[in-house]
């Protein structure tokens, strides 16, 4: 809630020493713009985030409402202290840094191919492109699960050529075979994604300014790493932030594909099982009010650490 | 203006439909049942109760998630607000006492508080500190089902009660798959919970302790032998390479693959591999679920549902008449027939319908009088789960050390001192 009013505080001072009116009356305008959607917003996050950080601080079983027990912090100690809670943090941020990486290479070169398409093709490339990101989680992580799956899958038929992979071989029965196949069902369903926002982003890099260099005598190759890639890093680091604040709650596809076994279980999972499954609404909640302040910290060193500018894909810069 | 001209016949259209709704309400009493998923037979029980019923009441069923631990969640969230509109539900066993102990179930009538005549597994599956909670609908339990060819071609004579260890030997040495549920789910509670009670022991010595004083017994004789048999099938590979995610239907496809042999499941396989004009039925047959001391009679999984009554339903005596309407042996009987699912009452065995269609009837209602439930405690969850996370995959299970090491971890959860 302060990140943005600073800022809107800050572009404020900025226009002011300009002494606008008109930059008064547009921020005015602005705020009746957004203000009913972030009064909403507040309504519909602040309040479950405010009572899940209550209820983290007492013993409180649904099945058992009246031996409800104030237990302060011991919660947070009970989670922080539980190798279960570390190693679903590690796996979901192996999960988050390994499918952000692949996803940056993949969705860069689709985007290339988005932008640099014949404008009779781009249409439908951009289409084709974006059709994973259209298809419903859920939907996406049943398919590639039923394509894996020892029973009803038809990959370790096709791939048995490769070495490893025959017919009775079991990927949800091991760690590494099913973290792998969660990534590839995330990096297939969100690519889109990362590549539509890098489109956003090379489409600011000044035409000119690559055809100067290539006029200069740059390469292919020199003309990305010295002029657009500089020119568009704000859509990148904006890209990279919000998938990974994404992939950081990954839940669908893990809930479906293992259920957590074979050590797989995810942040959001585990706040599920304890919440959900087990019905221990205190120690859910101080699990979620945990991941809720990973996000926060992620989000923190991103924007702070790399200066990620979110005004960037406004066009602002 | 124009526009506001616009909004009020709409405003009022709906504010008369709201009205037309309520004052539609003014019939007989619809009563709610939330019923498993299942293939008709409780929406055709509710149809024929309703009818009989006369206006009395009408009943409506209401479709739960197919998971069991899923109804649990829906229906545990849903009492936990109070819901009226649950009058009758379709329970799993195995959380009843969960349901039961914070008031969430009408008390059960006199009238329908005897128990003559319906077998001792579903009784004591309904039944939660002494006193009957819910009332037995249908009855669930594991055969040990085999190929009758194989079982000639390995030598073992199955007029006999046979062993855990007779089929390891027999699958080890004739290369066959055994089938059983390895996945990490409630079919491998049910499985462990099956040795550890065959093997004369319990997992839980006082299911009605609260839960910090809840104590177990799985580091005992009875825990290391269950823990010693599902570590050789998994260790040698014996539950095929599917194991570690066989859930029932996939034992039933080992089964019938070209290297099954023996398999332990629910009934429900009998008329799935019929349907499927599966190649084994001409080779099936069946048995009681194999011992773990050749000298101690089997404890065989017990399942099926149970139905309670909602203790916030605003129609607690019709819900039980229509409950007394629903579990009628005749009910059963036909359910059993059309749906698969095998009757709680003795009697609904007699029926010549039910000794046509399943020719495996006694066997069940056998196995269903020397069953065992699981440990029946309000943390059922908990045990259910923790027991999974230690022993799942079975390969890895170390019959020195895993059983202890389960109850250390089941208990400090238990406590709240550990995650799950």
């Amino acid at each position: 809630m302060s990140a943005p009013t600073t800022t809107e505080a800050r572009a404020h001072g900025r226009r002011r020493k300009r002494g606008s009116d008109r930059a008064r009356s547009e921020a005015r305008l602005g705020w009746w713009l957004a203000g009913p959607a972030f009064g909403l917003m507040l309504l519909v996050t602040l309040y479950p985030i405010l009572q899940a950080t209550y209820d983290s601080l007492f013993s409180l079983r649904l099945t058992a409402p009246d031996e409800r027990e104030f237990v302060g912090i011991e919660n947070y100690a009970v989670i922080l202290t539980d190798w279960a809670f570390w190693r679903s943090m590690l796996v979901t941020l192996f999960i988050t840094v390994v499918t952000v990486a692949i996803e940056l290479v993949l969705g860069f070169a689709l985007a290339m191919i988005m932008h640099r398409a014949i404008t009779r093709l781009r249409g439908i490339i951009r289409t084709a492109i974006l059709v994973p990101y259209g298809i419903i989680t859920v939907v996406s992580a049943f398919a590639f699960f039923y394509a894996f799956d020892i029973n009803t899958g038809y990959i370790n038929s096709w791939f048995n050529w490769v070495p490893g992979i025959d017919e009775s071989f079991n990927w949800f029965a091991q760690q590494w075979p099913s973290l792998f196949v969660i990534i590839l069902s995330e990096v297939w369903k969100t690519t889109p994604f990362i590549s539509l926002l890098l489109l956003a982003g090379l489409a600011q890099v000044p035409g000119e300014l690559e055809e100067a260099a290539k006029v200069d005598g740059a390469k292919g190759w020199q003309v990305l790493r010295k002029v657009t890639l500089p020119n568009m890093k704000a859509a990148i680091m904006v890209a990279v932030l919000f998938r990974a604040l994404e992939a950081f709650r990954i839940f669908d596809n893990v809930f479906i594909m293992t259920g957590g076994a074979n050590n797989t279980e995810v942040l959001s999972l585990l706040a599920y099982n304890t919440s959900i499954g087990r019905l221990e609404i205190g120690m859910g909640s101080a699990i979620s009010v945990l991941l809720f302040l990973s996000v926060l910290v992620i989000s923190f060193i991103a924007i702070k650490g790399f200066r990620v500018d979110l005004s960037g894909t406004r066009g602002e810069n | 203006m124009t526009r506001g001209r616009r909004i009020a016949p709409v405003l009022a259209l709906g504010l008369a439909t709201v009205m037309v709704a309520c004052t539609s309400e003014t019939g007989p009493p619809t009563l709610t049942w939330y019923i498993n998923p299942d293939d008709g037979g409780q929406a055709a029980i509710a149809q024929t109760c309703t009818e009989e019923a006369d206006g009395a009441y009408v009943i409506e069923t209401a479709l739960l998630p197919r998971e069991a631990s899923d109804q649990r969640e829906q229906l545990a969230r849903r009492l936990a607000a109070s819901d009226s509109s649950i009058d009758i539900m379709s329970l799993d066993p195995p959380y009843i006492p969960e349901m039961a102990e914070p008031g969430f179930l009408a008390e059960v009538p006199e009238e329908l508080q005897d128990t003559d005549g319906i077998v001792q597994g579903a009784i004591d599956s309904a039944t939660w500190n002494d006193e009957l909670v819910t009332v037995p609908f249908w009855a669930n339990t594991q055969l040990l089902w085999y190929r009758e060819s194989v079982a000639e071609e390995v030598g073992l004579d199955m007029s006999q009660p046979v062993t855990w260890d007779d089929l390891i030997e027999a699958a080890a040495e004739n290369d066959l798959y055994l089938g059983v549920q390895g996945i990490l789910a409630e079919a491998l509670t049910v499985w462990i919970n099956a040795l550890v009670a065959s093997g004369g022991g319990e997992i839980l010595v006082n299911p009605e302790a609260p839960s910090d004083e809840l104590e177990l017994d799985l580091d005992s004789e009875a825990g290391r032998r269950a823990a010693e048999i599902v570590s050789r099938i998994g260790s040698e590979g014996l539950g095929g390479p599917g194991l570690p995610t066989a859930d029932e239907n996939a034992s039933m496809n080992v089964f019938q693959g070209d290297r099954g042999s023996f398999m332990v499941n629910w009934p429900f396989v009998y008329p799935a591999m019929a349907a499927a004009e599966s190649e084994v039925m001409d080779d099936l047959a069946w048995t009681t679920y194999p011992r773990v001391d050749p000298d101690t009679e089997a404890a065989p999984p017990v399942g099926g549902i149970n139905l309670g009554v909602g203790a916030f339903s605003n129609h607690i005596d019709l819900a039980w008449e229509a409950v007394a309407c629903i579990v009628r042996p005749e009910h059963q009987a036909e359910y059993f027939v059309t749906n698969g699912n095998p009757p709680s009452a003795i009697e609904a065995y007699d029926d010549p319908s039910v000794q046509e269609e399943f020719p495996m009837a006694d066997a069940i209602r056998d196995s269903l009088e020397q069953a065992e439930p699981r440990p029946q405690t309000p943390f059922y969850n908990e045990i259910s789960i923790g027991l999974q996370d230690t022993w799942h995959p079975v390969s890895s299970v170390d019959p020195e050390t895993t059983p202890a090491s389960s109850q250390q971890f089941i208990t400090e959860v238990l406590r709240g001192e550990r995650l799950l």
